[in-house]
């Protein structure tokens, strides 16, 4: 089954590069054309938002493989390539300048877009979004041309990427005001127990938090953001706009070639997309799971494993992804670990100390664990991504009490468990 | 430069010529070694760029951080005493001929 036709990647972010990666490994040693919009060899983009964002560090300090690996994984890199479309009767991809690439088996990996704020002036210059490493730079030049002038940055988006930046430009000396639809921050993936931690937080750090903020307009003066005005009826006068309101799987390309698409370019848990031939990765995927449901993960995590699907995919293996998702944030001092999934829980219990804050929260339904979020207990965060892993439960009341050892629960049966993956 | 000896998962040994204030993760990454995850990208956040460090330089290393003691705890491979996390040893010219090699996984 060992194919030496091409193998091209589209996209060369954290799971294209993985996909190449993989590949090599699995023994697959045919031509592999990775192809990459941005000018720059695949980088790691969560510190766009964190310290490199505050540093403005060289480019080189954020890349993913070197030079020396991609010739000794013997990939044929086409960067600033924009693919346009994707023929598969003819097995091929077509290149923004025309050019036909025929291949063997394609892997789509490319990634999500964010999201725009459908309102006027949302276009004006001073308006950032973050994606990419120029991003980045354009985000961190107007913090600090805010921070130089003493006007305020508006971050639109109280979750991970608004929250980060607003750490950010706090460092960097501006005044913040994070402007949130909803009435506490993250809402969608915390409980309300870490929101408000994190509230207290940003507000210690002088950042000023708006709830319940709806975006009505953003207003221009001389050409350039000047404010931004709500539906409540308010006026926040700035210096830039960052918009952090989500992000949209970048699945235009795979929707214009017909693969089954939803939320997301749809795969299953091998990363196999409804064209044999193809398979997807990363976050532009939306995986369905054995009971039907379809999730859609954003994580460095997410990129690596499913790339080592598409991978072992295209050349005829079955290497599902099954490992409990985790991410991390940081902000401030506070290193937050998220591990599992919380959807649909009924129950939070929490472990450690709020007030310092260093705790986990503990997601359980009907009892049984689902998900952890820990600040600055990476012990608790490590030990329960363990047992998540192993399908092993604490009660919430061994969850809550601190004395409790949570990995004396992996003891016993856990060698035939253990080596599995 | 320093050279770092790196030993692949599968015994095979790659030298390499890493920066002084560099991580050996970073040198490892660039270089495309199999061995390592570094899913985190340095942050000892996820223990995958466990390594083991050949014992007699253990001790010309810098003891590790109380987080990274965390991580060595939970790290997917078996943890050794000479476990450490290669995102966390910065490269400095004492170590030059430092040896170090990578477990069969890390996640």
């Amino acid at each position: 089954m060992d194919s030496q036709e091409p193998i091209i990647i589209v996209g060369a972010g954290q799971a294209g590069i993985q996909v190449a990666e993989s590949l090599r490994q699995e023994g697959f040693g045919g031509a592999l054309i990775l192809c990459g919009e941005e000018p720059h060899p695949p980088y790691q983009r969560p510190p766009l938002s964190k310290k490199w964002l505050i540093d403005a560090g060289a480019v080189g300090a954020l890349t993913l493989r070197g030079p020396a690996a991609i010739e000794r994984l013997k990939i044929s890199m086409r960067l600033d390539t924009r693919v346009r479309a994707i023929d598969r009767i003819a097995c091929a991809v077509e290149l923004a300048d025309g050019t036909r690439l025929p291949y063997g088996k394609l892997a789509i990996a490319t990634g999500s877009l964010p999201r725009t704020l459908p309102v006027p002036g949302a276009s004006l210059p001073g308006v950032l979004a973050l994606r990419g490493i120029a991003d980045s730079l354009a985000i961190g030049a107007a913090i600090r041309r805010c921070a130089a002038e003493g006007q305020s940055v508006v971050v639109v988006g109280g979750g991970f990427i608004g929250l980060e930046v607003a750490a950010s430009a706090r460092k960097l000396g501006a005044a913040v005001t994070v402007l949130e639809g909803l009435p506490r921050l993250m809402s969608r993936v915390t409980a309300p127990v870490v929101s408000e931690a994190f509230a207290r937080l940003h507000r210690g750090h002088g950042v000023q938090l708006v709830f319940g903020a709806q975006v009505s307009e953003i207003v221009g003066y001389e050409g350039r953001v000047a404010a931004v005005r709500t539906a409540q009826g308010q006026e926040y006068r700035c210096g830039c706009v960052v918009i952090g309101i989500g992000v949209a799987p970048d699945d235009l390309l795979a929707r214009s070639a017909g693969l089954l698409c939803e939320r997301g370019i749809v795969v299953d848990e091998c990363s196999r997309t409804s064209d044999p031939l193809i398979a997807a990765a990363g976050d532009c995927t939306a995986r369905r799971l054995g009971d039907g449901e379809l999730v859609r993960l954003e994580s460095v995590q997410n990129a690596i494993e499913q790339g080592k699907s598409a991978a072992a995919a295209l050349i005829g293996r079955a290497r599902p992804f099954t490992n409990t998702p985790w991410f991390w944030s940081d902000q401030y001092d506070i290193k937050l670990q998220m591990v599992g999934l919380s959807r649909g829980y009924d129950q939070v219990v929490t472990r450690g100390d709020l007030a310092k804050p260093a705790f986990s929260a503990f997601y359980f339904r009907a009892g049984r664990l689902l998900a952890v979020d820990s600040l600055n207990r990476i012990s608790d965060h490590m030990q329960s991504k363990r047992l998540l892993d192993h399908g092993i439960s604490p009660t919430p009341a061994q969850a809550a009490d601190p004395q409790f050892e949570l990995p004396s629960l992996l003891q016993g049966p856990r060698e035939t468990a253990a080596d599995e993956a | 430069m320093p050279t770092i000896h790196y030993i692949e998962p599968d015994g095979r040994e790659v030298t390499l010529e890493v920066a002084p204030g560099q991580s050996l993760m970073r040198g490892a990454m660039d270089a495309g070694l199999e061995g390592l995850e570094a899913q985190c990208g340095g942050n000892c956040a996820c223990a995958t760029c466990h390594c083991y460090v050949r014992s007699e330089w253990l001790d010309k290393l810098r003891p590790p951080s109380d987080d990274e003691q965390v991580m060595l705890g939970n790290v997917a491979a078996e943890r050794r005493p000479n476990s450490r996390l290669s995102c966390q040893l910065i490269v400095e010219d004492s170590l030059d001929g430092l040896t170090v090699q990578f477990p069969d996984r890390q996640s």
